[in-house]
């Protein structure tokens, strides 16, 4: 009797806690602090070192580049008012606003940008995503030690000109210049504190807000910038971003308030989510795909294409996506994402045949390949510790067996992974990819002959050739169509094991206005607002 | 007893250099290492990256190295957390942790204690049971499920304590950490003195008061709670020396800045100056609470003196 009544009060405060929140419209509270869940603890708040998204949801608040996102993640203009570009594609003249201003209140130059781009190419800061800059005439060379800083192809015409000079014609260099790597940093006070500039009370910052308070593995406040140049626009008087790394926990702290953004759901949670606060649950597809990389290096069973492409037929992604990840992801029959702008890439063949006929021709494929039940194909699939995927190899194993192949599933920490990786020593493994700017050559560059990140070993010379091409052509409709014709032979090779495609799922307060989804999952917090009434 | 100490505190180095040597080599056998990640760095700037923290240098050159910093108080900077360096890590984060452990242990002190001793004194009677059954719950029953419940109920569904977060160590954000902690201890510590009490209650020493005519009272408060004490008190310094450095699931479920994470997060992402650091730093606190539990021994104990 007891246990009835008390569950039946635990069900009712359960309605009251997860009830629709108080909704309102009208003007923005000016008094309002945005409590921001925000994944993890930053390794840095130096916009140079960072590589993580929670990294740069902050350095994306407290910096900004010659451009900038809008709420919708579309490109605008930031310190840059206006830029142009020579008619080869090789140069561009960047026009800076005048009123652009660090927090300290000096004027953000052209030299910044000097100053910033030569740090970020430097060997000795060591900076991950250096690479971006490498359409930059010399800026390869310069990272690698062979030329010095001062030949980079970046130019200060004057205080507020800046001209940029290419080694080729690159369609998406404006995507780079919205990434916080390419953003200014303040000289004068790198200069002064050195690795410590990051610190409150050190950093200064040109962003919508600027940095005063972080206690590592606590929270990071950043109040408005009132040197900002668009200070009038902001609404927020201060943004606090708390690491929280476990899903249930940040859920949680939604429920009771404490939050009014978190950047993840327990899969579990989201059936719970949907039917109990639909209002604040936005699931929204994002730039990445997950996939599983075949080792195509000499001497792995996996360079024969037929067993490749027999694993891609047996896969039912379907199934993984309804019954493992269930945020009803796309399904992947293809390396790039649908959702990347001006590209429309091919598809596997199969992608639309029906089970029976596929697993048929993978049958077939691999009674080619000299494997079948009787005689079956030993293979491993190595894999990360991770509460979210770790069922999908179990599932693949269990697809895979009617074929002849006898899985063996390897289970490692993220370090011991990657390093396995790196070297070379899996046969398939897991190999999530998300966009660092919205162009299909962020994806497909992964497969080109020699590149880090090119976990299989992939080598073909007309896919770097038509690569090569499509890097060095202007037109963005032939740019599109070559890069396409280099998915193809991607897919035609049955490079990768593709999966799905990325869906995010958040929650966000129906208190806030100015939050939109956008695939590339940038929400600066200068957009976002309190409706009338409900700030704090 | 100065003697003794100096001694225990120069004993105490070999013990740590041991320590501190063991766990150096065995992070750098560990497969993997700190630049291994998802998106793999070119080789040039890897190697600039080792360079710049002298991974490029023999094995041996870089623990002497270590150790030089080491003497001088460097913990060196964390791999991961590039902003701060190992000593400011510890430093933000070791208050937090010294806070709720130290209330955690109090708390369980406060419970524990009392119910060990009613628990002996009503040996095999539904008290005991009782007690002894919730103990063994509590010990049963690990941290990770109890925080979550905990949270959950109290937090969101009652809403009558926050879910997480420090909040500066504001009481509210302290109550349900400090029991998800304290638990645990509580149930160790209930059954420690209770299998001490009922031992002591059987010594000659207590039959012998008691056939002074004592009273059942002073049998117990006089006689025989300090001596059932020293088992707990053993305990006690390892169990504070673990419980102050914090831990990985109650601050991860809380959302708490303190430095249990570190050893578990430095470990699993090759963050080697970072496991060091927490290495020592536990290495030479589980030395200091253990020479006080010695100490406290011959306060509790008449029979153990440590003169000369």
């Amino acid at each position: 009797m007891r246990l009835t009544t008390l569950m039946g009060v635990g069900a009712l405060c359960a309605l009251l806690a997860t009830g629709p929140l108080p909704a309102g419209a009208g003007e923005p509270d000016e008094a309002a602090v945005l409590h921001r869940a925000n994944g993890a603890e930053p390794s840095s708040l130096d916009p140079q070192l960072g590589t993580g998204s929670w990294e740069s949801n902050i350095t994306g608040d407290l910096f900004e580049g010659l451009l900038a996102r809008d709420a919708a993640g579309e490109l605008i203009p930031g310190v840059a008012q206006r830029w142009d570009v020579s008619a080869d594609g090789l140069t561009y003249t960047f026009h800076l606003r005048e009123n652009a201003r660090w927090s300290d209140g000096t004027p953000v130059t052209a030299g910044d940008f000097v100053y910033a781009w030569r740090r970020l190419l430097s060997p000795e800061l060591g900076a991950a995503y250096a690479y971006l800059l490498f359409p930059v005439a010399n800026a390869r060379a310069i990272n690698h030690g062979e030329q010095a800083a001062e030949t980079l192809g970046v130019q200060a015409v004057d205080e507020h000109t800046l001209t940029v000079t290419l080694t080729r014609p690159t369609g998406y260099f404006p995507e780079l210049l919205a990434h916080p790597s390419t953003f200014p940093v303040p000289e004068q006070a790198i200069r002064a504190h050195g690795s410590r500039w990051t610190q409150p009370g050190n950093m200064v910052s040109n962003g919508a807000f600027e940095l005063t308070e972080w206690v590592s593995h606590g929270h990071i406040t950043a109040r408005r910038n009132a040197d900002f140049h668009d200070a009038a626009g902001v609404s927020l008087q201060a943004v606090t971003y708390y690491p929280i790394d476990d899903a249930r926990a940040a859920l949680n702290r939604f429920r009771t308030g404490e939050m009014d953004m978190i950047d993840s759901v327990p899969t579990d949670r989201l059936d719970w989510a949907r039917r109990s606060m639909p209002r604040a649950l936005h699931v929204s597809p994002m730039l990445g795909t997950f996939y599983f990389a075949f080792n195509q290096r000499e001497g792995s069973v996996l360079t024969d294409r037929r067993i490749r492409e027999a694993l891609n037929l047996a896969t039912r992604r379907r199934i993984i996506t309804e019954r493992i990840t269930r945020l009803d992801q796309p399904p992947a029959w293809s390396l790039v994402p649908d959702a990347i702008d001006h590209y429309d890439g091919p598809r596997f063949d199969f992608a639309d045949s029906p089970l029976e006929e596929r697993m048929a021709r993978a049958r077939q494929l691999m009674q080619d390949a000299g494997y079948s039940p009787a005689h079956p194909l030993k293979l491993t699939i190595d894999y990360i510790t991770n509460p979210e995927t770790r069922r999908i190899p179990v599932a693949l194993a269990a697809m895979w067996q009617p074929l002849g192949v006898d899985v063996t599933l390897i289970n490692s920490d993220a370090a011991v992974y990657y390093a396995k990786l790196r070297q070379g020593d899996f046969q398939i493994g897991m190999a999530p990819w998300v966009a660092d700017y919205n162009d299909a050559s962020n994806f497909l560059d992964l497969f080109r002959s020699g590149v880090p990140n090119n976990h299989s070993g992939y080598h073909h010379p007309a896919y770097d050739r038509l690569m090569a091409e499509a890097g060095e052509t202007l037109d963005p409709g032939k740019r599109a169509r070559l890069m396409a014709d280099a998915e193809q032979r991607l897919l035609d090779d049955a490079a990768l094991l593709p999966l799905y495609f990325y869906v995010r799922a958040v929650m966000v307060s129906p208190r806030l206005t100015g939050w939109q989804e956008n695939p590339l999952d940038i929400h600066p917090s200068r957009w976002i607002r309190f409706r009338s009434g409900t700030g704090q | 007893m100065l003697t003794y100490t100096a001694k225990r505190l120069a004993m105490a180095i070999p013990t740590l250099l041991i320590v501190i040597t063991v766990s150096f080599f065995l992070m750098r056998v560990a497969p993997g290492g700190p630049f291994d990640g998802e998106r793999q760095l070119p080789p040039e700037i890897e190697n600039n990256l080792r360079a710049a923290y002298h991974l490029d240098e023999p094995l041996p050159m870089q623990y002497l190295r270590y150790m030089g910093n080491l003497l001088q108080g460097d913990f060196g900077p964390s791999f991961k957390y590039k902003d701060f360096s190992v000593t400011q890590l510890i430093l933000q984060g070791f208050p937090v942790s010294l806070e709720l452990g130290g209330l955690a242990i109090g708390l369980a002190l406060i419970i524990g204690l009392p119910l060990g001793v009613i628990a002996a004194l009503r040996r095999n009677s539904t008290v005991d049971y009782m007690v002894m059954g919730i103990a063994l719950g509590g010990i049963a029953v690990p941290n990770f499920v109890i925080a979550p419940i905990l949270a959950l109920v109290f937090g969101v569904l009652l809403a009558w304590l926050p879910a997480g977060g420090w909040n500066g160590g504001a009481l509210p954000n302290l109550v349900l950490p400090v029991i998800a902690l304290a638990i645990q201890q509580i149930a160790y510590i209930a059954r420690m003195m209770r299998a001490s009490m009922i031992e002591t209650l059987g010594s000659h020493f207590i039959r012998t008061a008691r056939a002074k005519g004592l009273s059942e009272r002073q049998v117990i408060w006089r006689h025989a709670l300090r001596p059932s004490m020293l088992p707990v008190i053993s305990y006690l310094g390892p169990a504070i020396a673990g419980i102050i450095t914090g831990s990985v699931v109650i601050e991860q479920i809380f959302g708490l800045p303190g430095i249990g994470r570190y050893f578990v997060q430095g470990a699993l992402n090759r963050d080697y100056t970072l496991v060091m650091g927490t290495v020592v730093f536990y290495g030479v606190l589980i030395v200091l609470m253990n020479l006080v539990v010695d100490l406290l021994y011959s306060a509790l104990d008449p029979q153990i003196r440590y003169d000369d």
